[in-house]
This record gives C-alpha cells, structure tokens and sequence, in this order.
C-alpha cells in the first residue's frame, strides 16, 4: 500500500520543554492508524503538527510526497489534511445543514465576488454542496437532525456533526481528535461503526484517543507515545504484547489497554 | 429571516415609496424643512453604521468608524479645496482611501479579538484625529472651511445631478443623495450577508480555528470584510463635509464612534437593517430627550441600558419574536 501520510523526525519544544521528540512514522492509504499514550505524553501537540496548527521545531510532515508542515493551516486543508477537534468545536448558531454546507468551502469554484452576484458558477455550487451535504448527513445519521441548530444537538451527535464538517471538505486524510472521548458504551460502538464506514469510502484516518478498547477494535496500526517520543509502533495485537508499552502504562490496569 | 419573496418586494416597494415620496411629500406640506438635515444626518449615519455592523458580523467589536469618517471627509475636502476636483469623484476615492488604509491597519490588528480589537480601534478614532490636527494638509484646528457645493455630474453631456449651488433647496438635494446612498448600501449589505459570503462571516464570527480548519482563509476574509466597512465610513464622511461645508479634526470623535457601534446593537446585530433602524431611533430619541435639559444624558444612558438588558438582539429582534408566536 502506497503511503499517504509521512511524519519524519519531528519535534516541537516550547520554550524549554520537548513535547514531541524526534517522531516518525507514517500513515498508509486507507489505513486506520491510533495515536496512543498516556497523559501529557505529547498527543495532541503531534496532532496539532500534523494538522499545520502548530509549526514543527525540526522535522517535516509531508502529504503524497509533499511537504505540509509550516503552511497555514487553511492551505493544508485545501491540500488535503483535515482534522477534526476535541471540543465540540461546530458553528453553533446555524444549523446542522448550514454547517455541512459551509465546509464544502474548499470546493468552491466561484470567487466570493462571483457569491456577491450570484454567478452561474455560484449557483452551480450552491446546489452541489447542498446535495453532497444531504448525502453525509444521511451517511452519518443526522438527515432528521438537518434543520436543527447546531448548539441544541446531544453530545453524540455533535461529536457526528463535527466529522460531518470535516467529510464536507473531502480531504485525503482524516484527522481525528478523540472522536470517542466522554462517550458511552453504545455511543462509542456506533463511532467506531462510523468511522469504519469512512474507510470503507476510501478514506484514510489518522485518530488520537484514549479509550483503549475502542482502538484496539478499530485501529490496523497504533503508534505509542509517551514523554514525547515514540515507544512503539505496530498491530494492536503487537502492541499489547510490547513491555514498553506495559511498562508505560504501569499502574493503570490491564483492562485500559485492553487486555 | 424568512421572508417569502412576495413580501419582500413589497417591502423593498414601501420602503423606497416612503423615503423617495411620502417623507418629501410630509415635509413640504409642513413646512418643517429642518427636518431634511435630520434625516440625511440620520442617513449618512447609517451608511456608517452598517459598516461597522459588518465588522460585528465577522465577531469584531468595531469602535474606530469615526477614524475612518474623519478620513473621508479630509480626503474629499482636501481634493475639492487642493486639486480642484468637482465633489462627485471624490466620494469613490474617499471611500477606497479609506478601505485602502483600513487594510494596512486591518492586517496586524484583526489578529486581535474582542476587548483587544474594541480598545485598539477606540484609539484609533484618537490618532485619526490628532493627526487631523498635526497634518500640515489639514490645516490643523482651523479645519477645512468653506468648501463649495457639490457641482453638477454628467456623463457624456447629459446632467444626472443639478449643481447643488444652484437648486432653491439644496437640503432636499442632500437629502435624495443621503438616502440613495443609503439604500445602495443596504442592499449591498442584504446581498453580502444572504450571500455565502455571510455563511463565511459568521463561520469567523462562530469559530476561527474551526473555519480555518475546513479551509476558509480567515485573515482575507477578515481583511475585506473590514475594508468594506471602513469604505462605507470613509463614504459617509466625506458626504457629510460636503454638507456642512467643512470639516474639523472634531467633526468625528470617539463619542461618534461609540454611537455608531450603539446604533448597531440598538438594532440588533443579527439584522441587516438594525443599523438603520438603530441610527434613526437613537437620533431621534437624543433630539426629544433634548427637551429634559440638563437630565438628557441621564435619560438617555438609563434607556439604552434597560434596552440592552430587555432586548439584548435588538429592536428587531421584537418582530421576530412576534412572527413567531402568530
């Protein structure tokens, strides 16, 4: 499988403190590979990396064989890396459609001046993005939910919405951050079921999580990290069995990394 | 707002009936020309308004529209008084002047958000006009006095625009230009905010990080949005030199500032039209209020306050909820 995503020797220091130390690996097409680690161990700066919303020290993230790593984050969007965010990060204030509509902003062929007067172009545009945010809506379940407004929406279905937006902007590789944390059991399950159906679509995934038993149901490929720098990397069978990871974990029980 | 189309039209009818018609027609009949200066003032102020409700819309609190009213009202002074230009051309190049300079100031500070922004554009209306009275161009304290009516306008020999000089009712005149420019920008407006590019401004409003996130270029957007709206403030200011005929490094301080940021919440910050009707509210209730003597500033701050606290999306916000509810 040719690779999507690669991450090579990465590292971000704030001020004295190493974050993310000298990382590497990288992400396959098609491919759902977990970001793992304790608390504090550098996740979500890694993320951050990745998604362009934070500029690396040293090291290169590189897309398709091109280098992402120190654009704006709104260009490395359009190239391709889009994230999702921990929070219920929506636009809260419009509705559910509204939100789906407006993150198909990438594929946009009319200029804002041609939105101003309501160009054939703009119109074209108009109706596509509606069609095509029908159609993720009702992949993802919130076709009844359409006309709501986005703040009114159940945690779960919010966690949805937020792919939903990142789906609309019809990216090459899929960000994910913590799409399963303050969930349920059932919750959870129906995520990973979605998530799985991504895939399915041809997309690739890369998620940062903590719940252990959803990533080791989900993932084809986990990386570990803690203090900053990568412990292991492999299958999730592999990665059970890996002392490091143990060791990392220690005093956590055996359940949390689903064992 | 939802509007059908029908409604709309007729609308948009009454509206423009009223200004063009029934406002002139009223006036004559009583004799009250006075009113003229008020309601091009109220007009004009609009046109500002709107502006720096354009700036809320992006979720910026905007209190240096005086700054670029002050400009404007220089810029097309200066060419009128300086290089001879007829006041027409002016008004363009007052506008641009002003959306040009907005972007040179626009692009480090809309990095800013909130009370950050707010504090750094209310000093802004303090610099535009300490440099009004330290520019040699200016004419410091003094001003720019005695700058002439506007002449007429026409294009290949046909005169749309009378010289203003010579017409017995020049007020009527200001007042046909005010509102005109008034309904242009409005409609401008309307077109902007139920375009996607309103979709995209309250994308910025609602979460920067999320919108740039799904591709959207924030600082563009920001830029132009601010540009705009410090185009409406420069247009307005430099009609407002027109017709008082001068203009004074205090012809815009922060208190106009603050007021045209007051008419925008006053209307609502969720309408279109709440700067209009904001504006022409809080003028018109400061002129009554003017009958209370020494109590018209107690009166009129206790007011706005109970408002904001009663009606916090505005006086608008009223015929929403009374739609809904029938």
């Amino acid at each position: 499988m040719a690779e999507m995503l690669e991450v090579s020797g990465i590292t971000k220091r704030f001020g004295g403190l190493v974050a993310v130390n000298n990382v590497s690996f990288s992400v396959r097409e098609k491919e759902i590979l977990s970001v793992i680690g304790p608390n504090g161990a550098g996740k979500s700066t890694l993320f951050k990396l990745i998604s362009s919303f934070l500029r690396p020290t040293t090291g290169e993230v590189r897309l398709k064989g091109e280098r992402i790593s120190g654009l704006a984050p709104h260009i490395a969007a359009r190239k391709g890396v889009v994230r999702t965010f921990q929070e219920t990060t929506i636009f809260k204030n419009m509705s559910v459609r509204d939100n789906v509509i407006i993150a198909h902003h990438l594929r946009s062929k009319a200029s804002l001046f041609g939105f101003f007067l309501g160009t054939g172009t703009a119109k074209a545009d108009e109706a596509a993005f509606g069609q095509s945010a029908d159609d993720i809506l009702a992949l993802l379940g919130l076709s009844s939910l359409a006309h709501e407004i986005a703040r009114n929406l159940p945690h779960g279905h919010l966690r949805a919405l937020g792919i939903a937006i990142g789906l609309a902007t019809n990216p090459s590789i899929l960000l994910l951050d913590e799409p399963f944390a303050g969930m349920n059991h059932d919750e959870t399950m129906r995520m990973v079921e979605m998530v799985r159906r991504l895939r399915e679509r041809g997309l690739t995934i890369l998620l940062v999580e903590h719940d252990m038993p959803a990533v080791m149901k989900i993932s084809d490929r986990l990386v570990v990290l803690n203090f900053g720098q990568k412990i292991a990397e492999g299958t999730p069978s592999e990665i059970q069995a890996n002392d490091k990871v143990i060791e990392a974990y220690l005093g956590s029980e055996d359940e949390a990394i689903g064992l | 707002m939802t509007f059908n189309r029908n409604t709309r039209v007729a609308a948009v009818v009454a509206f423009l009936a009223i200004v063009f018609v029934v406002v002139p027609a009223a006036i004559s009949a009583s004799g009250r020309f006075d009113l003229y200066y008020t309601l091009t003032s109220v007009a004009l102020l609009s046109i500002a308004s709107a502006g720096v409700w354009l700036t809320f819309y992006i979720g910026r609190i905007n209190i240096g529209q005086g700054a670029y009213a002050l400009t404007g009202g220089y810029v097309s002074a200066i060419l009128v008084m300086n290089h001879g230009w007829s006041f027409w051309p002016t008004l363009p190049v007052a506008g641009l002047f002003c959306a040009a300079a907005s972007v040179l100031i626009g692009l480090p500070i809309l990095r800013l958000r909130g009370v950050y922004f707010a504090m750094v554009t209310l000093v802004l209306t303090e610099v535009a006009r300490l440099l009004a009275l330290a520019l040699p161009i200016t004419n410091g304290a003094k001003g720019i006095v005695s700058i002439p009516l506007p002449g007429a306008l026409s294009v290949f020999g046909i005169t749309l625009i009378p010289d203003f000089a010579t017409l017995q009712n020049s007020r009527l005149a200001f007042y046909l230009l005010a509102v005109t420019l008034m309904v242009v920008c409005f409609a401008i407006m309307y077109r902007l905010v139920n375009s996607r590019i309103g979709k995209l401004c309250q994308s910025l409003q609602q979460n920067e990080e999320l919108a740039s996130s799904i591709g959207v270029n924030i600082a563009y957007l920001r830029v132009i949005a601010y540009a705009v709206s410090s185009f409406f403030g420069g247009v307005s200011g430099a009609i407002f030199a027109a017709i008082s005929q001068s203009i004074y490094p205090s012809s815009f301080t922060v208190t106009d500032s603050v007021n045209f940021m007051l008419n925008c919440f006053l209307g609502g910050l969720g309408y279109v039209f709440g700067p209009m009707l904001g504006t022409l509210v809080l003028y018109f209730g400061w002129d009554l209020l003017f009958q209370t003597g020494q109590f018209q500033l107690l009166i009129y701050s206790g007011l706005m306050i109970v408002l904001m606290l009663v009606l916090p999306n505005g006086l608008l916000s009223l015929a929403e909820t009374t739609r809904k509810k029938g």
